[in-house]
């Protein structure tokens, strides 16, 4: 027999063991951990420096120094002022469709169609104008501004209705909608609503005065940005202190008890692709109205999918989207400024697909802890 | 075991607990919900590692840091909540773990089944190896869980609050392959809450207090009485006799209920019965005969087959869960944690969950913080809930204060009609007797209560009126009175008093 005992067999064991982990590169070890819910603040700064440096790898590989690039993409969106009244212009349909998706992601309804409900907004809009030439000047505005809202709000509740009454994935529904609306906008554009004297330009004639929204002085910029700004504001002041505020709460947190407490889940389904879909539309109408001034082919690079960025990278939170907005959206106008130095615009789109990786990754490495091996563990 | 310390944050879990647990017992180890018998456990298994002390195991130090280290100990755990793949069949969760084979091919695997197969004859341990484990009832998934164990090469098996989630019969039967285990030389751990068990299985008793161990027994030495002192470390009133509540007008009248289960079939089957004022009537039953059917029905979350309920004078089996909140319906759920309550949400918010569609939560339909958490505050003084603020996650709460929570929720609102489902659940002597309390306040403030339980000594001393249901029918109506124990336990089994008489 053995002269060892089993226990000392297995001691011996777990003290080579041990021994064998004993350097400083194994110390660390990830552990799940139930009780966490994702990550914290630190997450979305984390993921925004690790995307920074996975893309900095790609343009050195393109023999560039990252470094030359960033700076030249940090000055293009926020070094003049120029440069800044753009990255607004950008942020604000980030901000509205941020939002947007914001709202229905709090209670896990998955809506990806920011896009679609963004040009159905466009079309409406500019609808109001066409149809309606002859309306007296100062009512275009708020008539194109209701449009936008019903029209992304419809194409919304599309979404909305076959989930609720059907059981109807709504990621997919909204997903195939946003191509529905771009083939919509194109036969707008390229058929009945074209500018006759438009040499050809897929596009309507140019809006008249009355039908734009008017701009801070001398910039591009215009008051959409208070569309935004109020959306937040009310978004957030309904969220905290309303009745609904709370049934949304209560669901986000525990859709069971919400029913239980008598809360019809489906109602809320509608009610909050009305208001997703809605912001979408407004987004929409200040862009044909505020940027573009007409309806035109590809009048939006991807707004509604690059809001979802928008809304994660602010974990939901409205009042961090107008930081996180304005950070997409500087993204987006320093990737213009690189094409100078000969790279792609096509940057700010690696950007943020690497950002939103990155973020992906970090929530859910969120719900781990870092466990030191030996001694105690935490 | 020796001074063993274990801290989670600010809490001492454990504090300097000494356990030792002979070769061949079954040791009990006793506690209240959060005295840290899951944590030592766990210590054991090494599921969490020790803040200081010493673990011996056959009278060697040992080190255990992982479940691995465990196991190589022959320590092997069945958790509370099974740690089961449930579409694997039963045999293919027992070998999941074996690294040894990375071709496994159909020869493997019969030698395998065969080699589990008569594990489970040597131990009497029955289950359908060949079926996916979410076909098998409770009581044999637990039997995996244990064979798993087996078949790792446990000497030592603890298993964590293993009848908490079996029926009567099966509790009896798990204990039946626990003697057997024993008897075999294997040496058991237990935990529970459960007075009647401890006496009826263990050999030896530990008690734990507060993350301390308070006293090591030998089941000849003491009796459920000096137990129960131990474990709540006062000494309890006896139980004693409830006075009879003074049954007043009907609330509610069901007639000819039927309801179906989630996969079709009748969960009850056109039954009729009567709440009245100022009464408890208690639902007894083995679990899966309608009873959840019937509490949900009653509430609004399942819909009805058949049959009218008419409350206070109005036709309500069709109407929606609010309109039936705002008569007066109030419903203790099963599972506290899955629907009663919101987890990560705090006390407020979850005090609010069926008031704050009136006027003292929102004025103007804005929020009034301040009032708000002035009442959320008394109402938790009131019922005794302890929390460290009114704004931490209920998920953090112990299961008791959770349930109290609820219960203060639930009465605040002054319910006509209270269908409680297994309200004392997982909760310890104290937190059950203030729960019965509550019932019992609520009954002589006149409003009816409908008792749903499996626990018959508490069905049996709160109410006053007993219905039986069985296979979906009420099989028999006891008055306070005519409550007898074994004629209760034939009825739950489906034997008739007529067939009782006819044998």
């Amino acid at each position: 027999m053995n002269q060892e005992t089993w226990a000392e067999t297995v001691n011996r064991k777990i003290r080579a063991r041990e021994n064998a982990a004993h350097k400083p590169l194994f110390t660390f070890s990830l552990q799940y951990d139930p009780a966490k819910k994702g990550g914290g603040w630190w997450v979305p700064l984390l993921s925004i420096a690790s995307a920074l440096l996975l893309c900095a790898m790609f343009i050195w590989a393109n023999g560039m120094n990252p470094f030359t690039v960033y700076a030249k993409m940090a000055k293009g969106a926020f070094g003049s002022s120029f440069g800044i009244s753009e990255t607004l212009v950008k942020a604000i349909p980030l901000l509205l469709c941020g939002l947007g998706v914001a709202v229905a992601y709090r209670i896990s309804v998955w809506n990806i169609g920011a896009e679609g409900q963004l040009i159905a907004g466009a079309i409406a809009a500019t609808a109001v104008t066409v149809y309606w030439p002859d309306l007296p000047g100062a009512l275009y505005i708020p008539v194109m501004v209701a449009a936008g809202i019903a029209a992304g709000a419809v194409w919304g509740l599309l979404t909305a209705l076959p989930r609720t009454y059907f059981g109807v994935n709504e990621l997919i529904t909204s997903l195939m909608l946003n191509y529905v609306a771009l083939l919509l906008l194109d036969y707008f554009v390229f058929g009945p609503w074209r500018d006759p004297e438009g040499f050809n330009f897929p596009g309507t004639p140019i809006f008249s005065l009355d039908q734009q929204l008017m701009t801070f002085s001398g910039t591009r910029l215009h008051y959409g940005l208070i569309f935004a700004l109020a959306a937040v504001v009310l978004f957030s002041l309904l969220y905290s202190k309303s009745r609904w505020g709370y049934e949304m709460k209560l669901l986000g947190a525990n859709p069971l008890a919400a029913k239980y407490a008598g809360i019809s889940v489906n109602r809320h389904i509608l009610l909050v692709m009305l208001i997703s879909g809605g912001l979408a539309g407004l987004a929409g109408m200040s862009e044909v109205s505020g940027v573009s001034h007409r309806l035109m082919y590809g009048i939006s690079p991807g707004y509604g999918y690059t809001a979802i960025i928008v809304a994660w990278l602010a974990k939901l939170n409205p009042w961090w989207m107008i930081v996180t907005s304005l950070f997409v959206g500087g993204l987006i106008v320093g990737g213009y400024s690189v094409q100078t130095i000969g790279l792609p615009s096509s940057m700010s789109l690696m950007l943020q697909g690497a950002i939103l990786i990155c973020l992906i990754g970090g929530e859910m490495l969120g719900k781990y802890r870092l466990v030191r091996r030996g001694g105690s563990g935490k | 075991m020796n001074h063993v310390v274990k801290r989670f944050g600010d809490v001492v879990a454990n504090d300097r607990v000494d356990f030792s647990v002979a070769r061949g017992e079954i040791h009990a180890l006793l506690g209240e919900n959060g005295a840290g018998k899951s944590t030592v456990m766990s210590l054991l298994s090494g599921i969490y590692r020790a803040d200081s002390g010493e673990l011996f195991v056959h009278g060697e130090r040992v080190r255990i840091r992982s479940p691995r280290d465990a196991m190589q100990l022959g320590i092997g755990m069945v958790h509370q909540n099974f740690r089961l793949v449930a579409t694997l069949t039963a045999l293919d969760n027992i070998i999941l773990g074996e690294k040894k084979q990375p071709w496994r091919g159909a020869s493997w695997k019969r030698k395998k089944a065969k080699e589990i197969s008569e594990l489970c004859e040597q131990y009497g341990l029955q289950f359908p190896i060949d079926a996916p484990v979410w076909q098998l009832s409770v009581g044999e998934q637990q039997r995996v869980e244990i064979v798993k164990t087996l078949y790792r090469g446990a000497d030592i098996i603890l298993l964590d609050e293993p009848t908490s989630v079996l029926t009567p019969s099966e509790a009896e039967r798990l204990f039946m392959t626990l003697r057997e285990l024993k008897q075999s030389g294997k040496t058991i751990v237990i935990t529970t809450h459960k007075l009647k068990e401890v006496m009826a299985a263990a050999d030896r008793i530990s008690v734990m207090r507060k993350g301390r161990m308070i006293a090591s027994l030998d089941r000849k030495d003491t009796n459920a009485k000096e137990l129960a002192e131990l474990m709540v470390g006062r000494a309890l009133n006896d139980a004693g006799e409830v006075p009879a509540g003074q049954a007043g007008a009907a609330i509610m009248a069901v007639q000819e209920m039927t309801v179906l289960a989630d996969h079709g079939y009748r969960a009850l089957n056109g039954i009729s019965f009567e709440v009245k004022e100022g009464e408890i009537i208690g639902v007894a039953g083995v679990a899966g005969n309608g009873q959840k059917e019937l509490a949900e029905a009653i509430a609004g979350l399942r819909s009805w087959a058949s049959g009218t309920m008419t409350c206070l004078g109005e036709r309500m089996e069709g109407a929606s869960i609010r309109r039936r909140i705002d008569k007066g319906i109030s419903l203790i759920p099963e599972d506290r944690m899955k629907s009663g309550l919101a987890g990560s949400l705090g006390l407020v918010d979850n005090l609010m969950l069926k008031s704050y569609r009136g006027n003292e939560r929102f004025r103007m339909g804005v929020l009034r913080n301040k009032d708000n958490e002035r009442w959320a505050a008394q109402l938790i003084d009131r019922f005794d809930v302890r929390t460290p603020s009114l704004t931490v996650p209920v998920r953090g709460l112990s299961g008791g204060n959770q349930q109290k929570l609820l219960l203060a929720r639930e009465i605040d609102q002054k319910p006509k009609l209270m269908v409680a489902v297994h309200p004392t659940q997982g909760l310890d002597v104290g937190a059950t007797e203030s729960v019965h309390q509550m019932l019992l306040d609520l009954r002589d403030s006149s409003a009816g209560v409908l008792l749903i339980s499996e626990d018959l000594d508490e069905v049996m001393r709160l109410s006053d009126r007993i219905l039986v249901l069985y296979g979906g029918n009420i099989v028999g109506e006891l008055s306070k009175t005519e409550i007898d124990k074994d004629r209760i336990g034939r009825m739950m089994a489906g034997i008739g008093d007529s067939e009782e008489a006819a044998r």
